[in-house]
């Protein structure tokens, strides 16, 4: 198996109402992507798109083959991946093990939505389409509500009473916030105190407005590339040094592990194990924090804390810039933002840019970083990992 | 191979205050909803079964949003009950003002009844699901 190297990236400014189509979204960052690889659209060998909404925000399905027109490369293979908000994530695996292989030296992957088009009632049916539609839907599943589940069974199994937990999940709000401040992509550039969260509307209980993510447009890019042909076109490589993913059924049937994601686990594990590396070696990690107590049951599952202490670790600053695992340094996305299957692809962005050591200039650097993790969770299945290095 | 329990004859039961599951003859243990294999041991060889339709909440949340089209169902009490066969399952909780709902109400004993879904233009057809009370 060959060595991968991330090369270029673009990213889009998240936000509510873009005026621009998916299509044009993608193209800008992709042409990003392209020209800061010193590569041209001639060049790319294959495409990998993350796109999950494109039919009913715009009724336009197929979004790759277009945009790949678009931009110049003309008749280039497009592919379209799909696992709810991981779907850029699962794009970037398989470019990734396209490359490794050898069957392609250079493959662009990105990741498009706009979801704000769609309105929030139509929004709130569309994701719900990612939980089991037979046997979960037809009870009012929606995701605020399957995080809002699984928030009272970790108050529950850990026996953190529900206001002290309500807490830990504002702190995580707030330092999001925080960061998301210092992202110039970010959709919500707004500080936030925990009384701001919790005196915000109840979405479902325990979770309110300010434990979710919004909805969002936006899209990014990367340039994936075999490291012989990175070395003519870059100084600076950011390798994938592990990579996982894993799926699991509906929300009721992972019972005997919830509020665990076995999933997570599962991938977290694998991606480690290719990496020779545990979760101590991670230097800065970004992790799918669609909800606030997502972010806590991400971090264990991850291997940065034991099981229920993350709400601990997050107050005590050890999630933060200077702390023993810096996470969500882009704000993740509460505050910047949650284009799904952008997501993946934004993660990826910011995390090659801190292992270049690029985000000195916007404060939110986390000096000498040599290990990245990447953690993207689709709907209540689809789990990927994926580690980044700079040697 | 065809599914030993489809989702047409587990609503057509659940329409009747009947909630089939299937019973692994290889581990002996539950599988509900229905999947094509055991949960437990993936085998297949699987009987219909009648769950008793009793269990215990173990989480629960109340929305005050939901999807177009279902707006008039909210506010709504999502609870996931532990049945006394052992899967767990996704229903609603009736019986209980919602404004008084705290965490006691896990580990609380649930009888199951049911309530349509009648569908959308998304979901192919109606669906039942649990609907709980107290036992």
């Amino acid at each position: 198996m060959r060595k991968v190297v991330v090369l270029g990236g673009g990213h889009s400014k998240f936000c509510f109402n873009s005026p621009k189509t998916s299509v044009e979204m993608l193209s800008e960052v992709a042409m990003d992507a392209i020209i800061e690889s010193n590569l041209t659209p001639k060049d790319i060998q294959a495409i990998n798109v993350g796109n999950v909404l494109g039919d009913f925000s715009e009724g336009q399905g197929m979004v790759q083959s277009f945009f790949a027109n678009d931009i110049g490369c003309f008749n280039v293979p497009a592919n379209r991946f799909e696992a709810a908000c991981a779907s850029g994530s699962i794009a970037i695996r398989d470019a990734f093990i396209w490359v490794a292989s050898g069957y392609y030296d250079i493959v662009l992957v990105g990741g498009v939505e706009r979801a704000t088009a769609m309105g929030t009632p139509l929004a709130t049916r569309t994701f719900a389409m990612y939980g089991d539609s037979r046997y979960e839907y037809p009870a009012g599943f929606t995701f605020p509500a399957a995080f809002a589940l699984l928030a009272h069974l970790y108050s529950d199994k850990y026996k953190i009473p529900l206001p002290r937990l309500k807490k830990m999940m504002a702190a995580v709000s707030v330092q999001s916030h925080e960061y998301g401040m210092l992202n110039p992509n970010a959709q919500i550039q707004k500080l936030l105190t925990k009384a701001d969260v919790l005196n915000s509307f109840m979405v479902t209980t325990p979770i309110q407005l300010h434990d979710a993510c919004p909805f969002s447009d936006g899209a990014a890019a990367i340039v994936l590339a075999s490291e012989d042909a990175a070395k003519k076109l870059t100084d600076k490589p950011v390798y994938i040094k592990g990579i996982g993913q894993a799926s699991s059924g509906k929300l009721s049937s992972q019972y005997r592990y919830l509020p665990r994601l076995r999933a997570r686990e599962l991938a977290a594990e694998q991606a480690y194990k290719m990496a020779g590396l545990t979760p101590r070696d991670i230097d800065v990690c970004e992790l799918h924090d669609c909800f606030s107590i997502a972010a806590l049951i991400a971090a264990e599952g991850l291997g940065f804390f034991e099981y229920g202490t993350a709400g601990e670790a997050w107050e005590r600053g050890e999630t933060r810039l200077g702390g023993k695992i810096p996470i969500n340094m882009s704000g993740g996305l509460k505050s910047k933002g949650h284009p799904v299957a952008a997501t993946g692809l934004s993660q990826a962005y910011e995390l090659t840019r801190q292992l270049r050591g690029q985000m000195a200039d916007q404060g939110r650097q986390v000096d000498g970083a040599k290990y990245a993790l990447q953690d993207t969770l689709g709907g209540d299945g689809v789990l990927v990992s994926i580690i980044y290095a700079n040697q | 191979m065809e599914y030993k329990l489809t989702f047409k004859e587990y609503n057509k039961a659940l329409k009747q205050d009947k909630l089939l599951g299937l019973k692994c003859n290889d581990c002996g243990m539950y599988t509900c909803p229905p999947m094509m294999v055991c949960h437990h041991c993936a085998g297949t060889n699987l009987e219909i079964v009648e769950m008793a339709g009793t269990g215990k909440i173990v989480s629960f949340t109340t929305s005050y949003i939901g999807s177009e089209g279902r707006e008039g169902e909210l506010p709504i009490t999502i609870v996931m009950v532990e049945l006394d066969e052992g899967p767990w399952i996704f229903g609603n909780l009736i019986d209980i003002d919602h404004r008084t709902i705290t965490m006691d109400l896990i580990g609380k004993k649930v009888k199951l009844g049911h309530k349509v879904f009648p569908g959308d233009k998304y979901s192919a057809g109606d669906a039942a699901r649990p609907v709980f009370s107290f036992a």
